[in-house]
């Protein structure tokens, strides 16, 4: 507890502090305090995060935001056009017109019918299919649900349209963007304890190890990484399920992913070895770990969440182009992936242009990602180039 | 200079050891050995192996021995024969299975490097000279989405624009009449026709990241005070920028060259499936996907190849541009 609070005492000296007299707001804010004051000002940055926001509540909620079960097919459905939602019409506030298709026999596409006389009444947090809330709460609530509980609940509404086999490509969307966004954050979770571990011996200890270490990382980032994460997941036994090819990918990801981050603590190390505060806790008898854990690593916190929130995006699409390829996830799994997979097809999307509506998604969420990581990093270290 | 050389050399030897090493492991990933792969294919057209044959295979090909043992005899087959092994999908030598994608391949990457350098030092000479101008912002705004949009949904979106625009998919590298045939001035004329939508949809990111790299340089140099005194003595303003403040500049320009390489490689192979260029990225998927691992592991190992000594020519160039390094002796 002395040792700790030592520790503490000296960490705080180091910042830079003003004489009493002219203490205000700025003197007194937490580092925390100043790199949020910071982060609001970078408008750009601020603005993308809210975004990558609402993405999370998505990833949150996936199954509440959907409005049919995302792996449900059904042939006569397939390759509907979105489908409005109309207000104020038949006496509803919300409400979406009766679809029918049927195949035309000359050219052998579906024809899709609007029958808007009768329409369908459509209410915020109606009923739907059933599912288990976070795997746990078993309910049938969801955002939009149907005013009339008779019909087919499956059958309803696509607001972005339907894929070839009469997938709803909203729900679709929707589950791909937990799959997708959870992955990249598993991913960089790992990559930072790994960072961590590699970056903090390496600094930390110095000299040959040090030397050592940096070529191997020079090595691995000599290396296109694609080629190698698909030799990796192609090997993956036919027998796997879903779960375990998703956290064999993060695995694989991660596995290469690390070297950035490793840099980046390696030089916070390497700067701060020899602080007055770290001598102090060594001439007090602190172990090793104790020195890395507790009394340095707390001084770079932000430099870490700024390189992982920018590695962020790098991991989602890295997982993006796998099962893009047919080399990650596959089938039933839905992911951002998989589903631009039928957008490569440039016929189909420009018959269907519908089927693009998830490469926006990923278009949106990489590009906010990156942003709000540069913000991030602008906040936490203004003095970094570029 | 001559500490700085040997430093990349040897580095550049452990880096391609390393390559075949990774290259090794990922052809023995698959459960089964080239014996099983090769038996499954007898099987699949007809044919019965005994176990006692299989094992007699085993033998001859030393898979019997270990691994440190078979790794020994492949880079031997490598070094020696130039014989990467047997492609049961193309039922041909691997080497000739893909001596001219892999051509093709480093042609495209060239390409693209000259590509970025030119487009992204221009723009980035520009973008720092008129800074906070409306090209100063077109450009950073440009930089910042070709550098967050992954390559192969800029292929997507430009084959889709094609083809909704022009009515034409833009694909391979080749006019039909030129594919598989050999080659001549009309075919190379073909390929320069072609290549460029893959050119500029691969360098988009690399663009952008040379072009904040050169602008944030030159931007540093252009505030030092050698840049006013030349100024002072009435050097004309565009001479007094490219003869001084550009050539600094340009240094980590060549650096950063050699790390996009391996993106840049990377990238080639998923644009390569987007677009369905006859490169070596579409045959290494179809391999992983078969199984076909000598191809897939030969693949792999010549691209890792190819980064490893991309980035060290880039050092070499780096060198040569740079005299603060030639110049420099010894320490680290």
């Amino acid at each position: 507890m002395v040792l700790s609070s030592i520790g503490k005492i000296f960490s705080k000296k180091s910042a830079p502090s003003n004489s009493a007299d002219d203490v205000n707001t700025i003197d007194l804010a937490t580092q925390r305090q100043l790199i949020w004051r910071r982060f609001k000002r970078h408008r750009l940055g601020f603005s993308a995060s809210i975004i990558v926001l609402l993405f999370y509540v998505a990833v949150i909620f996936a199954d509440f935001l959907s409005t049919a079960p995302p792996v449900d097919y059904a042939a006569a459905r397939g390759y509907m056009p979105p489908q409005p939602i109309k207000f104020f019409e038949n006496g509803h506030f919300m409400s979406t017109c009766e679809v029918t298709g049927e195949r035309n026999m000359e050219t052998f596409l579906m024809e899709f019918t609007e029958n808007c006389e009768d329409t369908q009444g459509v209410s915020f947090f109606g009923k739907g299919y059933e599912y288990k809330l976070w795997g746990i709460i078993p309910t049938n609530r969801h955002i939009l649900g149907m005013k009339d509980e008779t019909k087919d609940p499956n059958a309803w509404i696509h607001l972005f349209g339907t894929d070839k086999q009469g997938r709803d490509v909203y729900s679709r969307t929707m589950h791909a963007t937990r799959v997708s966004l959870t992955i990249g954050l598993v991913g960089v979770a790992l990559s930072i304890v790994f960072g961590i571990f590699v970056g903090a011996i390496s600094g930390y200890y110095g000299g040959l190890v040090d030397s050592i270490l940096q070529r191997v990382i020079e090595i691995i980032r000599s290396v296109p990484t694609i080629p190698l994460y698909m030799g990796l997941s192609s090997a993956f036994p036919e027998d796997w399920t879903i779960n375990q090819i998703y956290f064999m990918i993060t695995i694989i990801i991660s596995l290469f992913a690390w070297t950035d981050l490793a840099r980046v603590i390696r030089g916070r190390f390497l700067a701060m070895k020899d602080e007055d505060f770290v001598t102090a806790a060594r001439l007090n008898g602190a172990k090793t770990m104790r020195i890395v854990f507790v009394h340095m690593l707390p001084s770079f916190y932000s430099h870490i969440i700024a390189q992982a929130s920018l590695s962020l995006p790098l991991m989602i699409v890295t997982e993006t182009s796998l099962s893009f390829l047919g080399l990650g996830l596959r089938p039933p799994a839905v992911s951002y992936g998989v589903l631009l997979k039928d957008a490569q097809n440039v016929q189909s999307v420009a018959n269907m242009p519908w089927l693009f509506i998830p490469a926006i998604a990923v278009i949106l969420v990489i590009l906010a990602l990156n942003f709000m990581g540069d913000g991030i990093r602008d906040a936490a270290d203004p003095y970094q180039e570029v | 200079m001559l500490n700085f050389l040997i430093r990349r050399t040897v580095f550049m030897f452990i880096a391609l050891w390393a390559v075949t090493l990774i290259s090794f492991f990922i052809i023995n990933l698959p459960e089964g050995d080239y014996v099983t792969a090769y038996i499954a294919q007898l099987q699949a057209t007809g044919s019965m192996v005994d176990a006692e044959e299989a094992d007699n295979l085993r033998k001859f090909y030393g898979l019997d021995r270990p691994l440190y043992i078979q790794y020994f005899k492949w880079m031997n087959q490598i070094f020696l024969d130039q014989n990467l092994g047997f492609s049961f999908e193309y039922n041909m030598p691997v080497t000739e299975v893909i001596s001219e994608r892999l051509l093709l391949t480093i042609v495209l990457a060239i390409a693209c490097v000259i590509f970025i350098w030119v487009i992204a030092i221009p723009f980035g000479i520009i973008s720092a000279v008129k800074q906070y101008s409306v090209w100063d912002y077109l450009f950073t705004f440009l930089g910042f989405v070709g550098l967050a949009i992954p390559d192969f949904m800029i292929a997507l979106i430009a084959m889709y624009l094609f083809f909704v625009w022009f009515d034409f998919s833009p694909g391979g590298l080749f006019s039909p009449e030129y594919v598989g045939v050999p080659w001549s001035w009309g075919r190379v004329k073909d390929l320069i026709d072609h290549i460029w939508i893959p050119m500029v949809v691969l360098g988009t990111a690399g663009t952008a990241s040379l072009m904040r790299i050169t602008r944030a340089n030159l931007l540093d140099e252009l505030s030092k005070p050698y840049v006013i005194t030349a100024r002072a003595k009435g050097l004309s303003e565009w001479r007094l920028i490219m003869k001084y403040p550009v050539r600094l500049a340009l240094n980590p320009a060549i650096s950063l060259t050699a790390y996009i390489l391996p993106y840049l490689i990377s990238g080639s192979i998923i644009v390569g499936v987007v677009l369905s260029l006859p490169t070596v990225g579409p045959m290494l998927v179809k391999a992983l996907v078969a199984q076909d691992m000598f191809l897939a592991g030969g693949i792999i190992l010549l691209i890792g190849f190819m980064t490893v000594v991309g980035t060290f020519i880039s050092d070499l160039l780096l060198l040569w541009v740079d005299p603060r390094i030639r110049l420099e002796s010894g320490g680290s």
